[in-house]
């Protein structure tokens, strides 16, 4: 079986479903002949011709504004936004159109358009390449927003994405699409959405993450099974709307305490609405209040990035904080 | 006599005719034409365009009414404008796909928008095609091509592109038509859909009424430029500015742009000149910011009149015709509103409907969690405001 970074992954998911389905359309600035500032369209355009693989003008909300056309008359847009830092001039088109269209027609025009985009931080890329706003699209009603963390799960829910017949906000973790490599089997297959993955097994407290945040995950479950002799059990989401609630409280019913950790600020973070579905869902299996390791309230920080970022060292301590309550 | 919309308005322009000595007419106010420009139209299709414009007509007075009366919430009309939307819409193909604003019914109806569906779109009950979903006036029924209203405005104008984009890249023979005012024309959508359309040779249509109001704001105040046509010029495409209260204008305008479209020479920008004569909505009051005698003197260009004149000329109307005509859309409405009125609301569980293409475990949980609170407060629930 191949091995292959993220970005290859994505790559390779792109030309599986362009090859198999001639309704899949790739879009974006650079993605054409470039092949994408991040290498993931590289190819594509040699393989199915201009016409499908788009450069086009500099305009986010244009690139996602014609998505929605040709969604709804009856392609499979894969538009690209080339850092999610920029998707905000899209914001209206994403959140007011994409997101709303089956719903307000009456069920009459679905809207099935996956943006592709990369987030988080740690490569020094600043504010403006580096921010997870992932709950801003997580709390708009019609969106699935979907992260993989590494390249057997990006190109099998990138699959699972673009044959959805929804709008999705597939979110690709950035600071780890070199680093995260693995096997991934060639052709066709599939990771479902709306399904978490358990990547380690543990009895003593459930660490809920996704995205570049697993391996952080696994390293603090890592240094606390070899210096506290505590097990963690590692959650990987995979998909943030619709999450897997299932897979949650099963953990946390075993484990009796969780760690939220994601990089995006903590108020109204995603890690908020985890911990009161588990507040709300196993309070009497709890040993400790849900403690949540994130970005802090500010701008992200260039120069300071990795003091913002939650690392091991963070999440270890609030393990330690929720065992010693 | 002939008649200048708006004698100041400086000339239409485009890329291929930027010295264009004036907007684009053809029929005159009293029923006459420019004999060399003017279109073959059959009689049953300008027939078909009068009555639809009538019907247009008549449903605003009828359903300003009922908003005044309370029975329904919120009203746009389109009163003076009908020409820009029934005659462009007429000159598609039916295939064509329509992205409405919220002020065209006309470019719906011509298409055989079922007047009952109409009707319940306005009081928002179980038959409303969007179910509900969205306040007065914002309809959508893709078998008849018209896709979806939004309120915030120009988000539509992409969405053509893109739809047309797509039909380019199918092979179909199919041009989109989007219709948007023109305060629309300072949005950021509009000039990146003619960006869009000009680089791809799109077959797209950029329809704006030029109806010179944003609700309040007078269009001096949405553009330094000397029409919106002119903008048709920097992103490489056609633009043509139109009497947009002369049916045979626009028709016209619109049968060339969608042959261009169709023959691959990209899209058409045409702005339709015209007035708003009634207010932005129900809830507006236009005498705040503006002369009655300003509406008066476009009451004169009314296009029903015109359209009228010509066809009477034409020897396909006559004033028994017109009557039986009156007569008929007044008992047409009444019967649809008779029936409109007797349908209830949507079903509660609908409220959860359509928001994914299936519903997912948290949406079925908050929705069998509000049915049982519900069933368990027959008094106090949400069909009881201020409960």
């Amino acid at each position: 079986m191949p091995v292959m970074n993220i970005i290859q992954a994505v790559n390779d998911a792109l030309h599986h479903e362009m090859k198999r389905d001639d309704r899949v359309v790739v879009m974006g600035e650079d993605v054409g002949k470039f092949g994408g500032v991040f290498r993931a369209t590289v190819g594509l355009q040699e393989a199915f011709g201009a016409e499908r693989v788009i450069d086009t003008p500099l305009a986010e909300a244009g690139i996602v504004g014609t998505s929605i056309g040709m969604a709804l008359y009856g392609l499979r847009p894969v538009p690209e936004i080339q850092f999610i830092d920029f998707i905000f001039p899209a914001f209206d088109q994403i959140v007011n159109e994409l997101a709303k269209f089956r719903y307000r027609s009456g069920g009459q025009y679905p809207c099935p358009v996956t943006i592709r985009t990369p987030y988080g931080g740690g490569i020094r890329g600043g504010h403006y390449h580096s921010q997870s706003p992932e709950s801003l699209f997580i709390h708009t009603p019609g969106l699935k927003v979907v992260v993989p963390s590494n390249p057997h799960d990006a190109k099998g829910l990138l699959l699972s994405s673009i044959r959805d017949d929804d709008p999705i906000i597939f979110m690709e973790p950035k600071p780890i699409y070199r680093a995260s490599k693995g096997e991934v089997p060639e052709g066709e297959y599939t990771v479902p959405l709306g399904k978490a993955a358990t990547v380690r097994e543990g009895k003593d407290v459930t660490l809920i993450a996704y995205g570049a945040m697993i391996p952080v995950a696994l390293a603090a479950a890592e240094e606390l099974a070899s210096g506290d002799g505590v097990e963690a059990e590692v959650l990987d989401l995979r998909t943030l709307l619709p999450f897997d609630g299932d897979a949650i409280l099963e953990s946390v019913r075993k484990t009796g305490r969780a760690v939220v950790v994601h990089e995006a600020p903590r108020t109204c973070g995603f890690g908020a609405e985890l911990s009161a579905f588990i507040h709300e869902n196993a309070m009497l299996h709890l040993e400790a209040p849900v403690q949540r390791v994130t970005g802090f309230d500010t701008p992200f920080p260039y120069t300071l990035e990795h003091e913002y970022l939650p690392n091991a060292g963070r999440v270890v301590t609030s393990v330690r904080e929720a065992l010693a309550f | 006599m002939k008649v200048s919309p708006s004698p100041k308005e400086p000339a239409a322009s485009s890329a291929a005719a930027k010295d264009a000595p004036s907007l684009f007419h053809i029929l005159n106010v009293d029923g006459s034409v420019e004999k060399s420009l003017e279109p073959k139209i059959p009689d049953d299709g300008l027939v078909l365009m009068y009555r639809t414009m009538v019907l247009n007509r008549q449903l605003d007075e009828r359903m300003l009414t009922l908003q005044r009366q309370g029975r329904i919430g919120f009203y746009l009309t389109s009163t003076g404008e009908e020409a820009t939307h029934v005659a462009s819409a007429y000159a598609m193909k039916k295939s064509d796909w329509i992205f409405p604003a919220y002020r065209e019914p006309g470019a719906a109806l011509l298409r055989g928008f079922d007047l009952h569906k109409y009707v319940c779109q306005l009081f928002g009950n179980a038959d409303d095609t969007v179910k509900g979903r969205q306040m007065p006036n914002h309809f959508s029924a893709r078998e008849i091509g018209f896709v979806s209203i939004s309120s915030p405005t120009g988000t539509q104008i992409p969405q053509a592109v893109g739809a047309a984009w797509a039909a380019k890249i199918k092979g179909d023979d199919m041009v989109a038509l989007t219709f948007f005012g023109e305060g629309t024309t300072s949005q950021g959508d509009f000039h990146t859909s003619l960006n869009f359309a000009g680089v791809f040779k799109i077959p797209v249509i950029f329809f704006c009424r030029n109806n010179q109001y944003a609700i309040s704001v007078p269009s001096k105040i949405q553009t330094a430029a000397k029409s919106i046509a002119v903008k048709a010029v920097a992103y490489g495409i056609e633009g043509i500015q139109v009497d947009g209260n002369d049916v045979l204008a626009v028709y016209e305008a619109t049968r060339r742009a969608r042959e261009r479209a169709r023959k691959g020479e990209g899209p058409t920008l045409i702005e339709g000149l015209t007035y708003r004569r009634g207010a932005h909505s129900s809830s507006d009051d236009p005498r705040r910011y503006r002369e009655d005698a300003e509406v008066e003197s476009w009451i004169k260009k009314d296009p029903i009149d015109r359209l009228r004149r010509y066809m009477e000329r034409k020897g396909c109307w006559d004033a028994k015709k017109e009557d039986a005509l009156r007569k008929e859309t007044t008992e047409t409405i009444a019967a649809a509103l008779a029936g409109g009125e007797s349908v209830g609301p949507p079903p509660v569980e609908s409220m959860f409907e359509d928001v994914f293409s299936r519903l997912p475990s948290h949406l079925e949980k908050q929705k069998s969690e509000y049915l049982a609170w519900r069933a368990a407060n027959p008094n106090r629930n949400g069909g009881h405001a201020g409960h």
